[in-house]
């Protein structure tokens, strides 16, 4: 069950993170809260997966060279397929979604050459074709994303 | 961005610790002073290398259950200002533009939607068509039904 501390720690610290020595106790200043209650409700948060993490949020390509990859799998060998990809380091996120194109991951490393080297290695060891779909262009409005409690 | 940038961005992959003092757990981790760790993070978040720092809201477990990527063809010529419009959309999470691969893949925009429910997502798909008006040339929703993988940096890249 979420608290309205727990509410409040999730909508309102997207971003802003204080820079400072005691961050926690800064936030729980600004909430009138306490900072054991803050760690406290942190730890709920991030141990019942409501938040991934607490940290830096970096652009796509900011730190080496990233790619969105889709593959057509046929349904039976899918769970295979998606096993090997996963099994690459290199291989961050890995979604099975609804369409032809039905596996959909991002591949990341240090350079552009690297990268196309890591996409050919799972092209050769599954057998599909990678359909590469790079970055051009990243509409990025900083608003956060507003979470809605009334449905929750 | 320098090897000590690296490390620092490093160490704080898995996120950072739920101490009183977590810049302090930080830095003596890695060999530095609290004041350089919170200088460097200040400094990357200026200069972009860093987007914002804070809780990282894991979308499908607080109940956002429908996470759809709509995709869009639009005119290349169009794509900067539909781009702009759709990415301030308050429930789009993520705005990209990405080549088309004609046959296969005839869309360049990207938006990432999260609803409660079907309804909640079909609306949002419905106001991003209204933005798009007569640009949008054909469009798809791609729902992810199963998460197989999701570690290290999350870039906002997916």
């Amino acid at each position: 069950m979420l608290t309205d501390l727990h509410k409040q720690l999730l909508n309102d610290f997207q971003r802003d993170f204080p820079l400072s020595p005691t961050p926690y106790r800064d936030i729980a200043d600004t909430l009138g809260a306490t900072e054991t209650d803050v760690l406290a409700a942190l730890a709920e948060l991030t141990g019942q997966q409501f938040i991934s993490r607490i940290g830096a949020v970096i652009p796509p390509n900011q730190i080496g060279a990233s790619m969105l990859v889709a593959m057509a799998v046929p349904e039976a060998e899918l769970q295979t397929v998606a096993d090997q990809i996963s099994a690459f380091p290199e291989v961050n996120h890995n979604y099975e979604r609804e369409h032809r194109f039905n596996l959909w991951f991002v591949a990341v490393a240090a350079s552009a050459q690297q990268l196309q080297a890591v996409i050919g290695r799972i092209e050769q060891q599954t057998g599909y074709a990678a359909l590469q779909l790079p970055l051009v262009d990243d509409f990025f409005i900083d608003l956060g994303f507003k979470l809605d409690w009334q449905h929750a | 961005m320098d090897d000590t940038d690296r490390r620092i961005m490093h160490a704080t992959q898995a996120g950072l610790p739920l101490t009183p003092e977590p810049y302090q757990t930080l830095a003596e981790q890695l060999g530095l002073s609290k004041e350089e760790v919170m200088q460097r993070m200040a400094a990357m978040q200026t200069s972009g290398i860093i987007r914002r720092i804070g809780a990282v809201p894991n979308h499908y477990q607080l109940g956002y259950r429908f996470n759809g990527m709509t995709v869009w063809d639009v005119p290349d010529e169009q794509i900067d200002k539909l781009g702009q419009h759709v990415g301030q959309l308050p429930f789009v999470s993520h705005c990209y533009h990405r080549p088309r691969h004609k046959p296969d893949w005839p869309y360049n925009l990207f938006a990432m939607v999260h609803g409660k429910t079907q309804a909640e997502a079909d609306g949002q798909i419905m106001q991003i068509a209204e933005v798009l008006g007569e640009y949008c040339r054909g469009r798809d929703v791609l729902y992810s039904t199963k998460i197989l993988k999701k570690t290290g940096f999350r870039s906002s890249g997916a």
